[in-house]
């Protein structure tokens, strides 16, 4: 099971992803890089989330909770392909365990 | 016929100044003049109560080289419009058309956009000063330190990330320079404009050839970086400060690489970088900077353009009017330092037909001036 860690991202990536310009939709503008982006809710949730400092372990059960998870659905692996996604895009630390 | 005097008791203030703006060639590679006029008449560099500030209600006078350029016929824009002589009629021949037509329509300021063109008016500069026109220019060693010839030794001297770059003259040179520890592509660049991209030594060769039949000689050859390209447009105080910057990110580009659309972005990295050209040139009035974000984030100076970029307007929507600054630093008045930046402010070009009368080109052509009264269309 992939490794998620029980603290809150670094409060300048927490920053970070708080100035992302995220519409309801899921369209994100990062106002640093000029890079543009969609997410799906599931996604946006994530974002949100970290955000507003929880922790990266907390996420799989916030995603139980928050959509129907069922069948062959693994959140764990979900979120760690997903941090893997935000850190390509540079908002999230390139080294050390999310 | 002299210039009307102005006494210290009738300054003008900029709001009402006449402004003389070239660069009205707003083609599908547009000169920056009616970016601009645009941002002028858009308004103050930032919210005050102070009337001083208050939008622009003077004139706008255009300087062309051509009486087709399309900026002319914006006629919400330019009031009135005189051609003026090509850079390569000299010094003396635009001394003396700037003098005919401060006669007839006395102005303010001169704000030249066009690389070409700004040896000369930094050669007026003090002549148009004693005659009441104001400009805001850098000096000639400010424009030739950021010449792409002298650009990397700007890099070495002041710790600028310029990537490596050589000025060659031969075909023998350009040969050594993969010896001499050159990585390829390359870019192949005129000493004052153009650029082509060279895989190898070969293709550099070619492309040696055909810039230097262009453009001349020295030719620059720059490796190339990889990653994305980024732009700033910013103004200098001349004593090695920054008055403002407002940089970009292009989102779309035409077939010949210019930008077509583009975002505000707010990197502090990237303010640091016009900050610190700032200081090591003291450069005075608007300029470019082009760099690219390299694959460890760190922005590489690509090149400085002397002047404000087409794209200048976005400037006025992201909360600093560069021109308006430029025209007020160039009458004498103060600008605080401009630090508001509204990430997310977009340019989009659009192209489409202006209506115009024949009679606009005939009196343009005919006697190389054209005016507008104030009720005209406005």
């Amino acid at each position: 099971m992939a490794f998620l860690s029980n603290e809150p991202l670094p409060q300048a990536a927490q920053d970070r992803l708080r100035d992302l310009a995220l519409s309801e939709s899921g369209f994100a503008f990062d106002p640093f890089s000029g890079t543009t982006f969609s997410v799906n809710p599931t996604g946006k949730a994530i974002i949100e989330a970290l955000a507003r400092g929880l922790s990266p372990d907390s996420l799989p059960t916030l995603l139980r909770e928050r959509f129907d998870v069922h069948g062959l659905s693994d959140p764990e692996r979900d979120v760690v392909d997903f941090l893997g996604e935000l850190r390509r895009l540079e908002l999230l630390p390139a080294r050390g365990e999310l | 016929m002299s210039p009307l005097p102005r006494s210290a008791a009738a300054r003008v203030l900029p709001r009402n100044a006449t402004v003389a703006v070239t660069g009205l060639n707003a083609t599908d590679n547009p000169g920056p003049g009616v970016g601009v006029i645009r941002a002028l008449r858009h308004g103050a560099p930032f919210p005050t109560d102070d009337d001083r500030l208050a939008p622009f209600a003077g004139r706008i006078v255009g300087l062309a080289y051509d009486a087709l350029e399309p900026g002319i016929y914006a006629r919400d824009l330019v009031d009135d419009v005189f051609l003026v002589p090509y850079p390569s009629q000299g010094v003396d021949a635009l001394r003396a058309r700037l003098l005919e037509i401060h006669a007839a329509t006395p102005l303010d300021a001169i704000i030249p956009t066009l690389d070409a063109e700004l040896p000369a008016f930094i050669e007026l500069a003090p002549e148009l000063q004693a005659r009441g026109i104001h400009t805001f220019l850098p000096g000639k060693e400010q424009l030739e330190l950021r010449s792409k010839v002298r650009l990397s030794d700007l890099g070495r001297d002041h710790d600028l990330p310029v990537p490596e770059s050589r000025s060659v003259s031969t075909v023998e040179e350009l040969q050594r320079l993969e010896q001499d520890g050159m990585s390829f592509p390359v870019w192949v660049k005129g000493a004052f404009y153009g650029a082509e991209r060279a895989r190898d030594v070969h293709e550099a060769a070619g492309a040696f050839h055909r810039v230097v039949a262009r453009w001349g000689l020295p030719v620059i050859v720059q490796e190339e970086v990889p990653g994305e390209e980024y732009d700033v447009v910013a103004v200098g105080d001349g004593r090695g400060g920054l008055v403002g910057a407002v940089p970009m990110k292009k989102t779309l580009l035409t077939d010949k690489g210019k930008g077509w659309a583009g975002v505000v972005v707010r990197d502090p990295a990237l303010i640091a970088l016009a900050e610190r050209f700032m200081a090591a040139t003291r450069w005075r009035g608007p300029c470019e900077v082009e760099c690219v974000r390299d694959k460890d984030g760190t922005y590489r100076l690509l090149e400085i353009n002397p002047r404000f970029p087409a794209w200048c307007f976005v400037s006025a929507g992201a909360g600093q009017n560069l021109p308006a600054a430029v025209l007020r630093l160039a009458m004498g008045e103060p600008v605080a330092p401009l630090r508001e930046l509204v990430a997310g402010t977009m340019f989009v070009r659009i192209s489409f037909d202006q209506l115009a009368h024949i009679s606009d080109l005939q009196e343009l052509a005919g006697l190389g001036e054209l005016h507008r009264s104030p009720e005209e269309d406005r």
